[in-house]
């Protein structure tokens, strides 16, 4: 059986939801409550951490492959000077170009919703990208050079 | 309230202390994750909720990925000598740090009082300005979005590197194909083709 035993498979299997609602939560209201998108971002990650700790490295690479984790790092940089580059539109760089509403509801603030939402999609690829190439790869490269021991 | 923080102070020191002086590098690594969860707190007894959250958060991932690779490592023992010289010039150049450091902050204001009239403006326009209720995001996304441009290129490029330095597959196909359409032979092509010369002369000289 991978990964690690029954009771810690059932308690991941209860809590990831939860942990991926507060990540986006948390990157969503950044602009109204404490957080932020690298905060939420890494919350995000930890969640993949925890699917890859108690399930395999099978079942979170089936979901979020490396090659894709790293797809969605370059998305959320290439958004945020997307987001930078448009402020030319309004006048200059990075200007707030989307218009202000009532300060306390979720679209209030223009700009900063987009941004959060861009650093925390590459802040939890590549925390997680990270993680994969600082565990997986290692043990790939090590089970590799036992085969090739075995030839 | 203060006697909490200091408290919590002095529990983050002997912690570090722990997490350096400790012979196993799994307990190292613990007390480390300690001293980052007081610091958390601290943050929140300063009244910085947003730093708290990221504190905790990257503590735990850091703990997670240490503790990882620490693990995988059979012998978690070090061997220390006792390097009398080394103790010795860094006791003189702390103490050495800490005159200067006392002689320089004697200058600055007391704790907590605003020195900047910057920030007074940023608190009292932010929300007209930017729309964002937490004047942190209003701050950290809106008058100074470049600077995070600036923190988020930093992070991209620390994950290329670390890409470039962990992955897997080689470029050493792509560097024969290159070869190839440089037009350098190969090095067994090269021992081929030489036994193919000595056949050649062989057969000359016969």
């Amino acid at each position: 059986m991978q990964g690690m035993s029954f009771i810690v498979k059932t308690v991941t299997r209860l809590l990831i939801g939860v942990i991926f609602l507060f990540g986006i939560y948390i990157t969503f209201y950044g602009h109204l409550t404490p957080g932020g998108g690298f905060a939420g971002g890494i919350m995000l990650a930890c969640g993949f951490i925890l699917l890859t700790l108690a399930f395999g490295k099978e079942t979170s690479l089936g979901k979020l492959s490396d090659f894709w984790a790293s797809m969605l790092d370059n998305l959320g940089a290439f958004t945020f000077w997307l987001v930078a580059l448009l402020g030319y539109t309004g006048g200059y760089f990075f200007i707030n170009f989307i218009e202000k509403k009532n300060p306390f509801g979720l679209l209030s603030s223009g700009t900063i919703l987009i941004n959060n939402i861009a650093i925390g999609v590459k802040v939890f690829a590549s925390v997680f990208a990270v993680f994969l190439a600082l565990t997986i790869f290692g043990r790939f490269v090590s089970g590799l050079a036992e085969s090739e021991e075995e030839d | 309230m203060l006697f909490v923080f200091y408290s919590l102070l002095i529990f983050c020191i002997i912690g570090s202390i722990i997490a350096i002086e400790a012979k196993n590098i799994l307990a190292s690594v613990i007390s480390a994750g300690v001293v980052g969860m007081g610091l958390s707190i601290m943050f929140l007894f300063l009244g910085a909720p947003d730093i708290a959250i990221v504190q905790v958060v990257v503590e735990i991932i850091v703990l997670i990925i240490l503790i990882r690779s620490t693990v995988s490592i059979d012998n978690t023992s070090i061997i220390t000598h006792q390097d009398t010289f080394a103790i010795l010039s860094s006791l003189i150049f702390f103490g050495l740090f800490l005159v200067f450091a006392f002689m320089a902050f004697r200058g600055l204001p007391a704790f907590g009082e605003p020195l900047m009239t910057v920030s007074s403006r940023y608190l009292e326009n932010s929300v007209q300005d930017t729309g964002a209720s937490n004047v942190i995001m209003g701050i950290l996304l809106d008058y100074r979005a470049y600077d995070t441009l600036g923190e988020a290129t930093v992070i991209f490029t620390a994950i290329l590197g670390a890409f470039m330095v962990l992955r897997v597959k080689g470029k050493k196909k792509k560097e024969e194909a290159d070869m190839v359409k440089v037009g350098i032979p190969f090095s067994e092509e090269l021992q081929k083709s030489a036994a193919l010369e000595k056949e050649d002369l062989s057969d000359t000289v016969i």
